[in-house]
């Protein structure tokens, strides 16, 4: 059984990936839409800026992320005052994990946005729908299996983030020290190998339970809408 | 009353349509890519015209004079597709509420258990898209365009899916809700048997022109028509009533100001409407009547002109007495041997006589 150390870095893991997702879903949904969607001046560029997270080193972007949201960084000196601090904090930790995964929930959401029969949108508005109501009532719930993948896809790479992290906002147990930060640095005590695996297996169980949950949630959508 | 006049710009297609009608259905009829569909969709606030006007029951929609272009959401105006577009996630039961529940109660002029009988949908309401046959389908596209209580009902296509016992079926529904509803329809097709049988008023449009347009059946007795109601299919079509019935030899009456046609018989009251199509390859000519012939239909007329021929075919068109016009199909050489020149007076011998209808519109 896992010991109570254990378990804290598991939670602490959770909730830097849950909140990571969370925040991030409605920006990615917004983005995806707008590029599938969209034709504006500049969309080459904001489609590059979306992905540079994927092709960046993790640590290049924990640096960028400790220079903006650093205490002396620019945006960091502004939000501090709101009481919103990212620096050295497990919301630093979600924060990494959410731009991180953006660029995966974007692509998977995107490509289902892209397989939505633009015609429905058109008869919906003949049925007298605003776009908004169009997007809640049509694009959205068919385009809802992309929804699920791309939020499990980065869920998964928020619980694997360890670059980004670990470079803006430290190894701090209890604060920042995620799953994978806790296994690399019983990795460097000489001797820690066993704490090391407990861990990685831990890792492994929790990925697999995302994955079940996320293929349960698109399939029950999914059986509705091809049956 | 609907009137659009407007020009649209697709891609390097230009369209360029002007009609008006307060006919119960107005149809538009042309080969595919005449620009029918691009018509349709700019009434219903899908393409923008590049100028011009659309105005349906005395409202405006679009104007590009006056900077009006009101969204489709705001336009009500009921668009059945061709291949239905219902929403694939919702029951039947939530694509016919979609429109109704966003139309604001005062609005609303259409009873939802109305709609559900009218189209038979009682038994689909809790069914899938996905499950529904194609027929079916397209009665609940058109359930769910009804139910948002439209100002003008347009049908594209509805039938181009569908194998012909649904055609039928469909075009049935079609006639019930042009007497029931009241409804404006403006119909597209590329079928002339479903033009002859449900519109009243006709818009035949080619390479994204209007080539004709008005009352049905004087616009397809038109010698032009032929290319365009398709060379097997062309002919005249006759608003009659039914004047009486022959019990005995199972045979009807129709008359019509010129004459009279004799059909067999036609499941209709006597004094009924009832519109009937003669095809130019069912019509031959004779200089005398022939005595002793099994022609039920022998109407004596006058050569109003010989048409273009098709190599050994030729389309001569003849008046009728009350001035009907009727087209027959011979060949060149009968046209030679008989001395068929504009003028000579003949007897047009018809084989066989269409029933495209059994009732006309509420105008």
């Amino acid at each position: 059984m896992p010991t109570r150390d254990e378990l804290e870095i598991v939670a602490l893991s959770l909730k830097v990936a849950f909140w990571g997702v969370a925040v991030s879903l409605p920006v990615a949904v917004a983005a995806a839409f707008v590029l599938a969607r969209k034709r504006f001046p500049g969309k080459t560029l904001f489609d590059a800026a979306v992905h540079l997270p994927l092709v960046l080193p993790p640590v290049v972007v924990g640096f960028g992320l400790l220079a903006l949201f650093g205490r002396h960084g620019p945006l960091g000196r502004v939000l501090e005052p709101l009481g919103i601090v990212f620096a050295f904090r497990w919301t630093g930790a979600a924060l990494a994990a959410a731009i991180m995964g953006f660029p995966l929930m974007v692509r998977a959401i995107r490509l289902a946005i892209d397989t939505v029969d633009t015609r429905l949108e058109s008869a919906a508005r003949t049925l007298g729908a605003r776009r908004t109501r169009v997007f809640f009532t049509v694009t959205l719930p068919l385009a809802w299996p992309g929804l699920v993948t791309g939020a499990l896809l980065a869920f998964a790479r928020a619980l694997g983030e360890f670059g980004a992290t670990i470079t803006f906002v430290s190894n701090i147990p209890g604060e920042t020290q995620t799953l994978p930060l806790a296994i690399y640095t019983f990795t460097q005590v000489p001797g820690a190998e066993a704490p090391a695996l407990r861990l990685s297996i831990l890792s492994v169980l929790l990925s697999l339970g995302a994955l079940a949950l996320s293929e349960g949630l698109a399939r029950r959508r999914g059986i509705a809408r091809d049956a | 009353m609907l009137e659009v006049d407007v020009a649209i710009e697709r891609g390097r297609f230009a369209i360029e349509a002007r009609f008006a009608s307060d006919a119960p259905i107005v149809a538009l009829f042309g080969r595919s890519g005449a620009g029918k569909s691009s018509l349709v969709e700019a009434i219903a606030g899908l393409v923008r015209p590049r100028g011009g006007r659309i105005a349906v029951a005395g409202r405006t929609l679009f104007d590009s004079a006056r900077a009006i272009d009101l969204p489709p959401e705001e336009r009500r105006v009921g668009y059945v597709f061709q291949d239905a577009l219902l929403f694939p996630h919702m029951a039947v039961r939530a694509n016919l509420a979609y429109g109704e529940r966003l139309t604001p109660a005062r609005e609303r002029f259409v009873d939802a258990r109305r709609v559900v009988s009218l189209l038979g949908l009682e038994r689909l309401l809790e069914r899938l898209p996905a499950t529904l046959s194609g027929g079916e389908r397209q009665r609940v596209a058109i359930g769910r365009a009804l139910m948002a209580s439209p100002r003008v009902l347009l049908m594209d296509e509805p039938l181009a899916s569908l194998d012909a016992p649904r055609k039928a079926q469909i075009l049935q529904y079609v006639e019930l809700l042009r007497d029931e509803l009241r409804l404006p329809i403006v119909y597209v097709s590329h079928a002339i048997e479903e033009v002859t049988r449900l519109a009243d008023h006709l818009v035949v449009m080619a390479e994204g022109r209007v080539v004709a347009q008005g009352p049905v059946a004087e616009v397809l007795g038109r010698e032009e028509m032929v290319p365009f109601a398709g060379r097997f299919e062309a002919g005249a079509v006759f608003d009659t009533r039914v004047a009486s019935h022959d019990e005995a030899f199972g045979l009807t009456r129709l008359a019509f100001p010129g004459g009279e046609l004799v059909v067999a018989n036609v499941d209709a009251l006597v004094g009924e409407p009832v519109r009937a199509r003669i095809r130019a390859r069912d019509v031959a000519l004779a200089l005398e009547a022939p005595p002793r012939a099994s022609f039920q239909n022998v109407l004596a007329a006058v050569v109003h002109s010989v048409g273009r021929d098709f190599g050994a075919i030729v389309d001569v068109t003849v008046a009728l007495p009350g001035g009907e016009r009727l087209v027959a199909r011979v060949t060149r050489e009968s046209v030679v041997r008989l001395g068929i020149a504009p003028g000579v007076e003949v007897f047009a011998l018809v084989k066989a006589i269409a029933i495209d209808r059994r009732s006309v519109g509420f105008a």
